[in-house]
């Protein structure tokens, strides 16, 4: 099953290679990471989705929990929380398609941010299912890049 | 108000600490350091190899169960000390790893010497520190101390670059030493329920490791022991925790434990597991270890509670702090029955140690040299099949007697760890019982240990070999040997005598068990050169990745392959 973890850390020095070492050295996968300062500027927020068992994950709070420079560690997947995520997507168009994928891009509330005379980068943001459904439909046009932040999330309370 | 360079501040911190000796080594990267040590009360002891300086500093904290320090320069110093830092952080060994660095101008230049010492520690340390500036150092030092210490012990490393060193500071006082912090409260609840379960257990054994004797728990487990006649099982790094007399004690579990020991874990109907994570050479095949027994589980990380086997309860604190809330909660019991098929197992499947009584022969070896070792002396190996011998056969009987590398399985580690014993406890000896393969790859220590005059003699079990290679290649490879046998046999002896250390050979000695007296009673280091039958195998065994109960005794199974 699919966790959204998030971590707050101290704003030091070497904290990204201490999280990122421990997931590698212990053999955990990470789906994705996004990290950046919160309202204290002393202490920043790791949001870390990764799949596993419950066990692996249990193991992977408990790593985190162990960290010096750790905070805090919740598993936002128990309980009522807000995610979202960025991405950036270049599609490849012509003067006859342009016109469907900008229809795409507005069904799912999108921004167009750049047109080129072969491609339109659409900025998208919403959680996992949203953005998966738009990029498999823009699949068939032809994705030229792609970025994205990563998921970051909220508990509700 | 007063001015210090960093590298003065840290000789200050340090005395404040309590540290009073460090082995290390000298470079360009920490001769800022050096200078300050020369006027700080702190003694240094050189060692010939940043390796060796990082077990001495184990060897010290082992003994003493206080954090030790030692101190190498960047690049190779820093290199060279990993070993001896990650085995601390496998066997939880409260050190502190001071190294030099490159001034920070250079830092990510590839300078002469750099590395990044920082990155290359990070899975090795329970944390580490690039210190930024002298100031730094007031938080940094006192806290590298609290963390090593705190909970769960472990190595820290703090990298200190030259300009820091350099750099002068003011100061209006010293920060206060860091110290453990408390650890975690006792939950009632949690007692009961373990106490509740323990009571109603029919077929107990408590399963003890190396968090009994970091949190000087020795006492109160033999109290609970005896009250409760519950039988105790030790891992490698448990030995010492129980005396190796007491009735209710099974000596160790595991790959090299006797064989009734692992059987009277199947049995069990509850597995107090205190201070234990449940290492694979203990437990075997996890999945199939203590298939009948609920698990009471009580560690201070609460990463180790069903890491590898799931609880029945698992409580997160200090083991000691726990024994001692439960014990008046248990009740006296003589568990009669459960005694009567123990002792049962304990007469039809004991530990075989033929030759016993043979000198020459390796558990005579162990067995003849506890009789001529004194009480309070400390036992050190290196890793191998002599350290198996000695785990099996030496009669150990208190804690902080014995250090071994347990879960690193460092060879190399037995004559620095030695001598950083003796150092710690220059009223007592220490003992490092070795091989030929293990001495080899810190022998320099000879030369440190020779200097220093400590009272540390090697006893070698020579058998020409990397005898536990040479082991697996005979029972689990087709007696295929290939690189487990030396074709140069040196002479240690004759090394020993060229670093200054005395020597005997009991291979030439007419009265061995005289010459090992003789050589025991030598006022500073020495060595003992005992040569051993070759093809002498540490039995009984449980292949790797086989269930404990899947022991093999030797020679049926040998058979096989002949």
């Amino acid at each position: 099953m699919e966790h959204l973890i998030s971590v707050l850390v101290e704003n030091r020095f070497g904290v990204l290679a201490h999280i990122a070492g421990l997931f590698s050295g212990r053999g955990f996968n990470i789906d994705s990471l996004a990290v950046g300062e919160t309202e204290d500027p002393t202490v920043s927020r790791m949001t870390i989705v990764v799949k596993g068992e419950d066990t692996v994950v249990e193991q992977i709070l408990k790593q985190l929990n162990r960290q010096v420079d750790v905070i805090s560690v919740a598993d936002l997947t128990d309980k009522p929380y807000i995610e979202r995520e960025l991405l950036l997507v270049k599609v490849a168009t012509t003067s006859k398609n342009r016109s469907e994928v900008l229809e795409i891009a507005d069904i799912f509330r999108t921004k167009i941010v750049d047109v080129q005379k072969d491609s339109l980068t659409i900025e998208a943001v919403g959680g996992g299912g949203k953005l998966a459904a738009l990029l498999d439909l823009l699949k068939s046009f032809g994705i030229k890049e792609l970025a994205r932040t990563g998921r970051i999330g909220l508990a509700r309370k | 108000m007063f001015q210090l360079t960093g590298a003065e501040l840290i000789m200050r911190l340090l005395e404040r600490q309590g540290i009073t000796i460090i082995p290390g080594i000298p470079g360009g990267a920490n001769l800022p350091m050096y200078d300050a040590l020369r006027s700080s009360k702190i003694r240094h002891v050189l060692a010939r190899h940043e390796q060796g300086a990082g077990f001495m500093a184990q060897g010290m904290a082992r003994a003493t169960g206080r954090a030790a320090v030692c101190f190498g320069t960047s690049g190779p110093g820093a290199t060279n000390l990993i070993t001896a830092i990650a085995d601390a952080k496998l066997d939880s060994i409260p050190i502190v790893a001071i190294t030099g660095q490159v001034p920070q101008a250079m830092i990510g230049t590839d300078a002469f010497q750099e590395i990044d010492t920082y990155g290359l520690t990070i899975p090795i340390t329970k944390h580490n520190y690039l210190v930024r500036s002298a100031a730094e150092l007031l938080d940094v030092i006192p806290d590298a101390f609290r963390v090593a210490t705190s909970g769960r012990p472990g190595p820290v490393v703090v990298d200190v670059p030259k300009d820091v060193q350099n750099a002068r500071i003011e100061l209006e006082d010293f920060p206060e030493p860091g110290k453990a912090d408390a650890p975690p409260p006792v939950r009632d609840e949690e007692v009961a329920h373990a106490a509740t379960m323990i009571n109603s257990a029919r077929r107990p054994v408590l399963f003890i490791g190396a968090g009994i004797i970091a949190s000087e728990a020795s006492e109160i487990l033999r109290t609970i022991a005896g009250r409760t006649s519950i039988p105790v099982v030790s891992t490698l790094l448990g030995l010492g925790a129980m005396p190796d007399d007491h009735p209710l004690y099974l000596g160790m579990l595991g790959m090299h434990g006797a064989r009734s020991t692992n059987m009277i874990l199947e049995e069990s109907d509850l597995l107090i597991a205190a201070g234990v994570r449940f290492d694979d050479r203990a437990t075997g095949k996890a999945a199939e270890f203590c298939p009948n027994a609920k698990i009471l589980h009580i560690d201070i990380d609460p990463s180790e509670l069903g890491k590898i086997k799931q609880p029945t309860l698992g409580i997160t604190g200090d083991v000691g702090s726990v024994l001692r809330a439960l014990a008046p909660r248990l009740h006296s019991t003589q568990h009669s029955e459960w005694l009567d098929r123990v002792n049962e197992l304990r007469g039809a499947h004991p530990l075989a140690m033929p030759g016993a009584e043979d000198l020459l022969q390796p558990y005579g070896i162990v067995r003849q040299a506890a009789e001529l070792i004194p009480d309070n002396a400390i036992i050190t190996t290196d890793v191998g099949q002599h350290q198996m011998w000695t785990a099996q056969a030496f009669p150990f009987s208190w804690p902080r007697q014995w250090q071994t590398s347990g879960g690193l399985g460092t060879m190399g580690f037995g004559l620095p760890a030695a001598i950083g014993a003796a150092l710690a406890m220059p009223d007592r000896m220490a003992v490092c019982f070795s091989g030929d393969g293990s001495l080899l790859m810190n022998i320099q220590e000879l030369a440190t240990a020779a200097e220093e005059d400590v009272n540390v003699k090697v006893i070698l079990m020579n058998n020409a070999h990397l005898g536990l290679v040479r082991q697996q290649q005979e029972l689990f490879y087709g007696r295929r040997f290939h690189a487990s046998k030396f074709h140069a046999e040196p002479d240690f002896a004759a090394i020993a005598r060229g670093f200054g250390v005395a020597a005997y050979d009991l291979g030439e000695s007419t009265d061995p068990r005289e010459s090992m007296a003789h050589a025991l009673a030598e006022s500073g280091p020495c060595l003992i050169n005992v040569p051993i039958t070759r093809e002498e195998n540490v039995y009984p065994m449980v292949p790797p990745g086989a269930a404990n109960r899947d022991m093999i005794e030797g020679e049926s199974y040998a058979k096989q392959y002949a």
